[in-house]
């Protein structure tokens, strides 16, 4: 007996005290080996304006590639202590937005291969009728060559899902990553 | 093991499509590329998962708020939260907002021209029990204007947000109320293909809920996705994994 699955349907413009009301993200210094860094971007539409009532979900793994999650049966004592993986934030009006991180290790897949170490995105606003998924990869990876998701994407356009390095401050550690919902430059987004 | 199979894909004519006319906010958002399908890795069976620690008594309840009572009719919403095969989710979180029962959002964002109510915020939580089952009391949200088009009226409806067991399961969704005669002319209600799936988000009038001299009741079961049969990955030749 199977049910079929509630239909999705916009966040629209006025979420924000009811899914904000507390700061979602990790404290990324929680993790005494992680490599913390800041991942900032803009969510831009199709005229390249700013994305102004956006929200961003991100669900990662740790620094040793494990997901706090009961099917991934890595060794939970490698998990950082607290780390959950979970962040969430709203563009502002310049459709800026800012998350602080860490950098997720390679992932174990089948047999002995890995998962280049990625983001996994979700992108909701007024006008986006079902959330859009999409990954941040990180530059100068060599897992990213064999990491079979970026390999299903056309090579044209799978420099949207690498973020950039960006000057930051004295030992700051800063990545680049816009969300463009249309257009030229438009992000690839997932059918997951 | 554990069963690792892949969720099941999301079947034709329940969610909208991105790009949808009728909603003119869809015209610059939606891409135009069509989305890269993925087989699911551990990436997208895990997920974020949050329950009754999230929630207090006070969250289930939208008709008090800064030391007063909401202005309204007061009704009380419940239901169950399972996966496709008809399997309870529990203890899981849904998060709520909604308009008032003016017609309005306690937003900065919310121009309509309507009293804002100083006892009602429209923002609640609720975590499902081991049957999956919820409960909240609030008050019923007014329709209100939103210039999508000459004359346009969003039906009445409460937005619900959902994680469900992995990232896969991801669900924001609304609810409306039976009868509503806006729901016709809605282009977001509207934009799900499928009939059956529309009159699903529509929640259904229930006298068992319905508390006497207190609130009318109202029943909506969420569903989210299933898993399939199938296997997304052998395990490694150690069984780390």
């Amino acid at each position: 007996m199977t049910r079929p699955i509630t239909s999705s349907q916009t966040i629209g413009p006025f979420f924000h005290q009811a899914l904000l009301r507390e700061p979602w993200s990790d404290r990324a210094h929680d993790d005494p080996r992680a490599d913390i860094m800041t991942i900032e971007g803009r969510v831009l539409d199709g005229d390249g304006a700013a994305v102004g009532d956006a929200m961003i979900e991100t669900w990662q793994a740790d620094a040793t590639g494990h997901y706090n999650h009961p099917e991934d049966r890595g060794d939970g004592a490698a998990r950082g202590p607290g780390f959950r993986g979970f962040a969430r934030v709203a563009t502002g009006a310049d459709g800026r937005f800012c998350l602080r991180t860490i950098r997720p290790g390679p992932i174990p897949a089948e047999g002995e291969a890995l998962h280049a170490p990625h983001i996994n995105v979700s992108v909701f606003a007024r006008g986006l009728l079902k959330r859009l998924a999409t990954r941040i990869y990180f530059p100068d990876e060599p897992l990213n060559q064999r990491d079979v998701v970026l390999n299903a994407v056309p090579p044209a356009r799978r420099s949207t899902l690498i973020a950039h390095r960006a000057p930051g401050g004295a030992g700051q550690r800063v990545l680049r990553f816009d969300i463009v919902l249309q257009g030229e430059r438009e992000t690839v987004f997932f059918d997951i | 093991m554990k069963s690792r199979a892949e969720y099941r894909r999301i079947g034709p004519g329940i969610d909208p499509p991105y790009d949808h006319a009728a909603y003119t906010s869809t015209h610059k958002r939606a891409p135009k590329n069509p989305p890269v399908r993925i087989a699911h890795t551990l990436s997208e069976i895990t997920g974020p998962r949050f329950g009754a620690e999230m929630v207090s008594a006070a969250d289930a309840d939208l008709t008090h708020f800064a030391g007063g009572e909401a202005l309204g009719e007061r009704i009380v919403v419940s239901g169950r939260v399972l996966d496709e095969d008809e399997r309870p989710i529990a203890n899981t979180l849904i998060e709520i907002w909604q308009a008032n029962s003016a017609g309005r959002y306690a937003h900065a964002a919310d121009q309509h021209d309507a009293p804002l109510d100083p006892h009602f915020l429209g923002v609640g939580r609720v975590a499902t029990d081991g049957e999956g089952k919820y409960r909240f009391v609030t008050i019923k949200p007014a329709a209100y204007p939103w210039k999508n088009h000459h004359n346009a009226w969003r039906p009445q409806h409460i937005h619900l947000s959902l994680f469900g067991p992995a990232f896969a399961t991801r669900l924001i969704t609304q609810m409306y109320f039976p009868g509503d005669p806006l729901l016709a002319l809605d282009p977001i209600f509207q934009s799900v293909p499928d009939a059956a799936a529309r009159e699903r988000l529509v929640c259904g009038f229930d006298l068992e809920t319905t508390v006497p001299e207190r609130a009318l009741g109202y029943r909506f079961d969420i569903v989210l996705r299933g898993r399939g049969a199938t296997p997304f990955e052998r395990p490694g030749a150690g069984g780390g994994r």
